[in-house]
């Protein structure tokens, strides 16, 4: 494949460059924007008029379930959630991943993150907006949604702040916020350039005002760049705390299969496991539709299957943590409930999760695995669906047997269930559609800065090239003495 | 307040000097040069942010995180006082015999109200900062200007520094190695 001397190598120290084919900066402005100046291809149609259908199924599956209630599902006693709960988790876990791209990474100067960030971040607010639509339709009745915020009301009522599910309403309300901010203003630049580079005055007003007439000043650079330093010191934080919270749905519960101190950190590694394989599936595509791939190149898939591997294990240590803690207690309820949980009626959607989760990152300790993009796209829709039925499991499992045999169910999906998941994935799909047609797929901004040429010494004449973004140089300029340059 | 508006700038027939240059170390040395020449109501243009250039310009730091920490605090204080006050006084409700006035099971949200102000207050006091959103701006009447934002790199000297002197501002600005250095009128009507 291109390029394969490529992997594992470092624009730093004169190694070689993130970005193929030495571009300067206008080809990366020209590469970028070429997406969403061309007229629209037949093959988005192709990707987009499917997902509007699925868009359109999902809009039938709610209006049928407001119209009919709950009941409609497959919910019975003991299994009193199932799908939505699942749906949910499974949705707000893609989205970690586009935060950890674009502000942990960015902690970690980690530049490569400027290739897929961008993409990663717009994937993040789609997953959250699915992950949202759950909660607000599995109350039953939507229309009431509002009596989760604190709001005076008629019945001199309050939230009970005690609960995690109001933690959960809270932390992934202001995550979807975050993230929306981190990505506005991430775009401001490049659409600074769309505004600049417009042949029609639509487009030029259109992406004028969301430009907010950005000039590129250094002032503003300077306030702008400590703002993205801040939200990503900010998102870090918070992107741990929304998992960890949701995983605190379950594990603040008596239920034996929930009650477990592991949640939190195995919840977060699983998120980001799944937001990778997410982030994986969408580039595979997009890079090719849009002619990306000197900018998403086989590097950036060598470093994101190193993510997965590394998340992949730990979420498979924590399912074998799960039956060591299981058997060290000698809770007998734990015990049946793991034991149930691999061997009895769903044994097959445990095996499934195993398969996919655990044992199908593995192939990435293989440099031939991590470099081929037909392995790693193979490899990512097994981990998403083995990261959808994880929380399947998680959930289903562990309500079906319920403390007393007398009250054990079974739980099955009925056709509502399942459309209203193709339904979630409708929308996550039709907004990624609109994405790539009219946003920059790709931070033009951020990946200029981190060319050769962008260093202003890059000429040699100080002592030789040095990293930007390096925390020692801005240190270096600041304490330099005036007309030392 | 910043501007949808136009903004208001001093009379006079020019909004002052634009040079442009070739490289981001070109920018980068020249600034130096008009920072030394102790001009003030000036600045450097870019794609991307030149690293190092606002020591080139001798600006301080960004105060940016003064405002994100108070409004964070605030957040944060503020979201436990609403859980105290609406669990603890308005609506009391007995959860496991806990009793009314315990700080832990609001930790939580206590945190995420504190990032949601901070988050906010970063990006608009950002925006209030640099003076966003403003629509209108002479610079936008340059036309050559638009390369700013792919690959244009560019110093403007406005027309009321007290160092201002059309020529030898000019002159200035060519000895720093600029490729092209133009005046730039303001805009009568609705720019400027």
């Amino acid at each position: 494949m291109e390029a394969s001397d490529n992997v594992s190598h470092e624009p730093v120290a004169g190694r070689a460059p993130l970005i193929l084919g030495a571009p300067d900066f206008h080809s990366i402005t020209n590469a970028v924007s070429a997406p969403v100046e061309r007229p629209t291809p037949l093959a988005w149609w192709f990707f987009f008029l499917p997902s509007v259908g699925m868009l359109g199924i999902l809009g039938v599956a709610v209006g049928w379930l407001v119209w009919e209630g709950i009941g409609v599902w497959g919910l019975n006693q003991p299994v009193g959630w199932a799908f939505d709960i699942t749906n949910f988790v499974f949705w707000i876990g893609i989205g970690h991943a586009g935060t950890l791209i674009s502000a942990v990474l960015f902690l970690f100067r980690q530049k490569w993150r400027t290739s897929i960030n961008r993409a990663a971040e717009a994937m993040t607010i789609f997953a959250v907006m699915c992950a949202l639509l759950f909660p607000g339709i599995h109350i039953g009745r939507p229309w009431l949604a509002y009596w989760m915020a604190p709001l005076p009301n008629q019945m001199g009522t309050w939230p009970g702040f005690r609960s995690p599910l109001l933690w959960d309403f809270f932390a992934v309300s202001t995550y979807g916020t975050v993230s929306a901010l981190f990505w506005y203003i991430g775009l401001i630049p490049d659409l600074a350039t769309l505004r600049d580079r417009a042949k029609t005055k639509g487009r030029q007003i259109a992406y004028g005002i969301f430009a907010l007439g950005w000039r590129g000043s250094a002032r503003n650079w300077q306030h702008y760049e400590m703002a993205y330093l801040i939200l990503a010191g900010l998102a870090t934080p918070l992107v741990l705390s929304v998992h960890s919270i949701v995983s605190m749905d379950f594990a603040v519960a008596q239920l034996p299969g929930w009650h477990t101190t592991i949640f939190p950190p195995y919840f977060v590694a699983g998120a980001i496991f799944s937001g990778f394989a997410m982030v994986v599936t969408l580039m595979v595509i997009t890079r090719k539709a849009l002619g990306l791939e000197h900018i998403v190149t086989l590097f950036h898939f060598d470093r994101m299957a190193r993510i997965m591997l590394v998340t992949g294990s730990i979420v498979g240590y924590a399912y074998s943590m799960e039956f060591f803690i299981a058997w060290f207690s000698q809770n007998p309820y734990e015990q049946f409930a793991f034991i149930n949980r691999a061997f009895g009626p769903y044994w097959w959607a445990y095996w499934t999760m195993i398969t996919c989760n655990v044992l199908s990152p593995q192939v990435f300790w293989f440099k031939k695995a991590r470099t081929s993009i037909a392995i790693h796209f193979i490899v990512s829709i097994f981990i998403n669906i083995g990261m959808w039925f994880e929380r399947f499991v998680i959930i289903v499992t562990s309500l079906h047997r319920d403390f007393l045999p007398s009250s054990w169910g079974m739980f099955y999906p009925t056709v509502w269930d399942v459309l209203l998941l193709l339904g979630s994935f409708g929308l996550f799909f039709t907004m990624f559609c609109l994405f790539v047609r009219f946003l920059p797929v790709v931070a033009a901004a951020e990946v200029k800065s981190v060319l050769p040429a962008a260093d202003p010494h890059a000429n040699g004449a100080h002592g030789g090239a040095h990293a930007l973004h390096d925390a020692p140089t801005v240190m270096s300029h600041h304490l330099a003495p005036k007309g030392a340059h | 307040m910043p501007g949808f508006l136009p903004p208001f700038f001093p009379e006079g027939e020019h909004y002052g000097l634009l040079a442009e240059y070739d490289s981001p170390g070109a920018l980068f040395h020249a600034c130096e040069k008009v920072r030394d020449a102790g001009y003030k109501r000036w600045d450097a243009h870019s794609p991307f942010p030149v690293h190092g250039i606002e020591g080139a310009m001798g600006l301080g730091r960004s105060r940016l995180p003064y405002v994100t920490l108070v409004f964070g605090l605030s957040g944060a204080i503020g979201g436990m006082i609403l859980q105290l006050w609406a669990n603890g006084i308005a609506y009391p409700m007995v959860i496991s015999g806990k009793p009314f006035f315990n700080w832990q099971p609001y930790v939580p949200i206590t945190f995420e109200c504190g990032i949601l102000l901070a988050a906010l207050s970063t990006v608009f006091g950002m925006f209030a900062f640099n003076k966003l959103p403003m629509l209108f701006h002479p610079l936008f009447g340059v036309d050559r200007f638009a390369k700013v934002t792919d690959d244009g790199f560019f110093i403007s000297v406005e027309a009321w520094d007290p160092k201002f002197d059309a020529a030898a501002t000019e002159r200035l600005l060519a000895s720093t190695g600029a490729t092209r250095v133009e005046l730039v009128k303001r805009r009568e009507g609705s720019a400027s």
